[in-house]
């Protein structure tokens, strides 16, 4: 073999080797997922393992609400945890999932399980069936509660009569319930999210409201022209932070509002302000919650004329930096007033001190966390005196985050 | 060739690039010109960024080599290169914009809901990238060995260790401005000289190139063969050889070849007067054009559609391009800017031919040597000569050095980003330096170790792998709404894994040709409709695993922006449901 051939090979098996690693990757983390419990404890002990196990593979469909899907998954792990030749979820109307045997019974079943999804009572009964092979001669029905209210029924099917099975389908059905319930926690906890994600939509202060008018209101006779120029700027910023379409903006969008926003904020405090833009072009598409950097530089704002005022000419720079970091956009907003004590800003964070501390920064931070996770909040480089640099790290894709669509993401 | 040009034309492209990446030219803007500062990418910038990103070193070199080696059936490679983006603009651009996603992985996840299908997305990307990251980093050894005599790594080791450095300090900020200046440096490197060439053709009064004969020789020409190749001889031919030929020594005397195969020795030179007709090289070629030539001499029909279809298809998967779509404001710029990518990319397409064409007339002992890809740097020097050629050299240096140079650091950057996001453990933003270098290190590595591998067929071979894998992936998800995560995984696994499986059985083996080897050498014929069929096959096996929020998400892709807000609402389910991870996307 030549030495030209030998590389070849040698690169040829580079190439075999990814598809290789990549199917070993996968195995690994399929196996690494079931472990084996055998061999472990007494025979009883294993047996509750494997209940337990059973039990807890159950579960996560179950989490996601009654719903034919979810109870096609768990029927089958149920059944096994009850050990009958058929088991069936159904609902008030039809019979959501069958596993095992027999499934002729169906239409028998929903007909039989309309009166205890009415009491919310267990019952058994015997099944009639023409077909002389049919091992299902016997069922009992347990009703599946949630908060006082019959969601639906587990049926369990066996060719006799058996006590045993009537109560361990009682105890089976109560642990449905249990994970039922739990789901309705989930969806009630998403509706809670979604709820404070509205309410922590941020508002534009009636403060900038006052002052812009109060501004224009100085014009109109000085320079009518100029004037009318703010006016629009003002109608233009309102319209933006009152629009009613999606919870998400892109990040061009948001500089335009805030342009508005500096616009009237100029004209109230003339060359003492002075803003810089470094904006990589990349980045401008990027979705972000709706107002969350308009609040950061109104903050800026807020903090680089703060304690400036009185003294003459004191004047003050903001500045305002997108970059471009491979799959996330790194905004900087940053000036160079009074800065703030860190611990006092830590609290403010928290929530351990009132609104007056600046609820700006604290709101922007908890939504930037609900959407993007807790890794994502804002970072703040801060001290008394020395300005204060805000950064905060956008995901160029984050599932359920569109600028069109209202759609909190959860994760 | 004199170095004194080329090595600071090389050097001030280097410059060029890593000062635009760094400082952009809308980033220093010190005003407070919002209207300015945040406007988006227009669709010709981006256009120019996607062109100059996606011109990778087999277009600017690889083209010619094979065109003069193996003549007009090889204008089918800037053909297919070129049309790429014509089923790009018809079926994918604007929805794959409109999904929001950043990277093919993202587009995965956003479509399917599976965080199984994303990582095996994203071990698709990464492997793609690797066999289009090779060919660069050996065609910048190949042309730094021929411009200056430095050893054939240097190149590639140069390259490498400025996309890494650029990358990983963050200096791309300004990317976009960066791939746009690339396009029009290699437009200019490759259109000034062609003129020249053309022109001093014109002047010659040489006969016009006769594409069907074997290339023949002008002058009288000394070719000193680099690497033991066999010679095929379709009539006898007398040379005068310095070397080892069929196993007998020679000293400067005449030999008389019969028609047949000859092994020629290492080192051994042979004079070949005017006149004579070029014989082909058959194996021990080392360059980008001529390694797969027997098996599409074999099957020339066949080697041509698999050819077609890989580059059709193939050019939707490359995630150096995909993620320049992300910069376009919205769908309809997405499309714009794709018609102008194909005038744009055509534009450029036109040359290389020229390259070729006029390198059968002026260079055709290129072929011999396996150094056919150094034609488009040679020509200046070989026609012109002196000074202007000289300058016209080292200008088509400068080029072919951007050709590297942009190409790499948008696949590096797009590989660091898969393997920063799915691979690595999250650590930060520091964390995507390692995933850079990682990037970079292994398609190294690979190209030192490998060195006398066919490896511009590894352009063709990561379009075949990119066919088979991602053109499914996409083209079902944005037209099929009953493709389920299971059906992608295992579509995307049996087209994109019996591609690579293929590429590397035509790496490792040199299988004794015939059908076989045609069939392994260009898999994109039989592996996409096999990904296709699994695709389709599996998905409808598993109706029950269609995401939930389907019909939302795909009126999501193509309604346009203004309307799918509404849309989106209005289709959404109620409830949403569990899938097997926690990260399934909620429409609402």
């Amino acid at each position: 073999m030549g030495a030209g051939e030998m590389s070849a090979f040698v690169a040829g098996l580079c190439v075999a080797a990814l598809p290789l690693l990549a199917a070993g990757f996968w195995l690994g983390r399929r196996t690494a997922r079931t472990r084996s419990l055998a061999g472990l404890g007494t025979p009883v002990e294993h047996a509750t393992f494997e209940t337990l196990h059973t039990a807890s593979l159950a579960a996560p469909p179950l989490r996601a609400g009654l719903t034919e899907e979810t109870a096609r998954k768990a029927a089958r792990r149920l059944r096994t945890l009850l050990g009958t030749d058929a088991l069936c979820l159904t609902d008030h109307e039809a019979v959501l999932a069958w596993d095992g045997a027999g499934e002729h019974h169906r239409a028998q079943i929903v007909e039989r399980v309309a009166g205890p999804l009415e009491t919310g009572r267990g019952e058994a009964f015997r099944l009639t069936c023409e077909e002389p092979d049919c091992p299902l001669r016997w069922a009992v029905v347990a009703p599946l509660t949630v908060d006082d209210r019959v969601h639906g029924a587990l049926v369990a099917c066996a060719p006799g009569e058996s006590a045993v099975l009537v109560r361990a389908a009682g105890e089976v059905a109560r642990w449905v319930s249990v994970q039922l319930e739990l789901a309705d926690l989930d969806r009630s906890r998403t509706r809670l999210i979604e709820a404070e994600i509205k309410a922590l939509r941020a508002q534009i202060s009636p403060h900038f409201v006052f002052n812009s008018l109060a501004v224009i209101a100085s014009f109109v006779r000085t320079d009518p022209e100029r004037a009318r120029e703010l006016l629009l700027e003002f109608a233009d910023f309102t319209r933006y932070s009152f629009r009613r379409h999606g919870d998400f903006t892109t990040l061009a969008d948001e500089l335009h509002a805030i342009d508005h926003y500096l616009a009237l904020v100029r004209a109230r405090f003339g060359d003492r302000l002075s803003v810089t833009l470094q904006i990589a072009p990349e980045v401008l598409p990027v979705t972000l919650p709706f107002l969350c950097l308009q609040p950061l530089v109104e903050n800026a704002v807020k903090h680089g004329l703060e304690g400036r005022i009185v003294s003459a000419g004191g004047k003050c720079h903001i500045g305002i930096t997108a970059q471009d970091a491979g799959a996330e956009a790194l905004v900087v907003i940053e000036d160079d007033g009074a800065g703030m004590d860190p611990e006092l800003l830590r609290r403010i964070l928290a929530g351990e001190v009132g609104p007056s501390g600046g609820i700006g920064l604290g709101n922007v931070d908890e939504r930037l966390r609900q959407v993007y996770g807790d890794d994502h909040g804002l970072v703040i480089e801060t001290a008394v005196g020395a300005g204060m640099k805000i950064t905060a790290r956008l995901p160029k894709y984050q599932p359920g985050v569109h600028s069109g669509g209202r759609m909190p993401a959860e994760r | 060739m004199n170095s004194a040009y080329t090595v600071p034309a090389v050097a001030l492209v280097v410059v060029a690039t890593v000062l635009v990446g760094a400082f952009g030219l809308r980033i220093s803007r010190t005003t407070s010109d919002f209207y300015v500062a945040s406007r988006t990418v227009g669709p010709r910038l981006n256009a120019a960024a996607i062109s100059g990103e996606y011109l990778s070193a087999a277009s600017f070199l690889g083209i010619a080599g094979l065109v003069l080696v193996q003549g007009p059936d090889m204008l089918w490679y800037p053909v297919g290169y070129t049309a790429g983006y014509l089923v790009l603009l018809l079926f994918v651009a604007a929805p794959l914009r409109r999904s929001g996603a950043y990277t093919l992985p993202d587009f995965a996840e956003a479509r399917l809901a599976s965080q199984a299908v994303r990582r095996l997305a994203g071990a698709f990307v990464v492997g793609v990238g690797w066999l289009y990251l090779l060919p660069q980093l050996q065609g910048a050894g190949l042309t730094l060995s021929v411009l200056t005599d430095a050893p054939d790594w240097l190149g590639g080791v140069i390259v490498a260790a400025v996309v890494v450095a650029t990358v990983a300090a963050g200096g791309m900020r300004s990317i976009t401005f960066v791939q746009a200046f690339q396009y029009w440096l290699k437009l200019t490197a490759l259109l000034v000289p062609a003129l020249f060439l053309v022109l001093a053709w014109q002047h010659d009064g040489a006969d016009r190139p006769v594409f069907d004969e074997p290339a023949a020789l002008r002058e009288q020409r000394v070719v000193r063969v680099d690497d033991t190749l066999d010679l095929r001889l379709g009539h006898p031919l007398g040379v005068t050889a310095t070397g080892t030929v069929d196993g007998r020594r020679y000293d400067g005397e005449h030999v008389d070849l019969p028609a047949g195969t000859h092994r020629v020795d290492r080192g051994t030179e042979l004079a070949l007067t005017a006149g004579d007709p070029v014989p082909a090289a058959d194996h021990g070629s080392n360059g980008m054009s001529t390694a797969l030539a027997e098996g599409r001499e074999q099957r020339p029909l066949y080697a041509t559609y698999g050819l077609i279809l890989a580059t059709f298809l193939g050019t939707m998967g490359l995630p150096h391009v995909v993620v320049r779509f992300y910069t376009s404001p919205h769908g309809v710029a997405a499309r714009r800017t794709t018609v102008v990518v194909l005038a744009l990319v055509g534009a450029f397409y036109l040359l290389p031919p020229v390259y070729g064409a006029l390198g059968r007339l002026y260079a055709p002992e290129l072929a011999l040597t396996g150094d056919a890809d150094a034609a488009v740097l040679l020509l200046p020097d070989r026609m012109i000569g002196g000074l202007g050629g000289d300058l016209l050299g080292a200008l088509v240096a400068g080029g072919a050095f951007a050709a590297f140079l942009s190409t790499a650091s948008g696949v590096t950057m797009a590989v660091a980003g898969v393997l920063t996001q799915d691979v690595l453990p999250s650590r930060g933003v520091g964390h995507f330096r390692l995933g850079t270098a990682l990037a970079m290190a292994v398609p190294l590595a690979a190209s030192m170790l490998v060195g006398g591998l066919p490896v511009a067929d590894a352009v063709g071979l990561a379009f075949a792998v990119s066919a088979s894998s991602f053109c499914p992936l996409l083209v079902l998800g944005i037209w099929w709404r009953r493709l389920t995560p299971p059906g992608a995984a295992a579509g995307m696994l049996v087209g994109g894994g019996s591609a690579l499986a293929a590429v590397a059985a035509t790496m490792v083996g040199h299988p004794a040709g015939g059908g076989l080897y045609a069939l392994l050498a260009w898999p994109a014929l039989w592996s996409v409709p096999l990904a296709f069929l699994t695709m389709v096959l599996v998905s409808l096996a598993t109706p029950g695993k269609v995401p939930a929020g389907t019909p939302a998400i795909l009126a999501r892709f193509h309604l346009p922006e203004e309307l799918a807000g509404g849309q989106v609402r209005g289709a959404a389910p109620d409830v949403p449901e569990e899938g097997e991870d926690d990260t399934w996307a909620r429409v609402r």
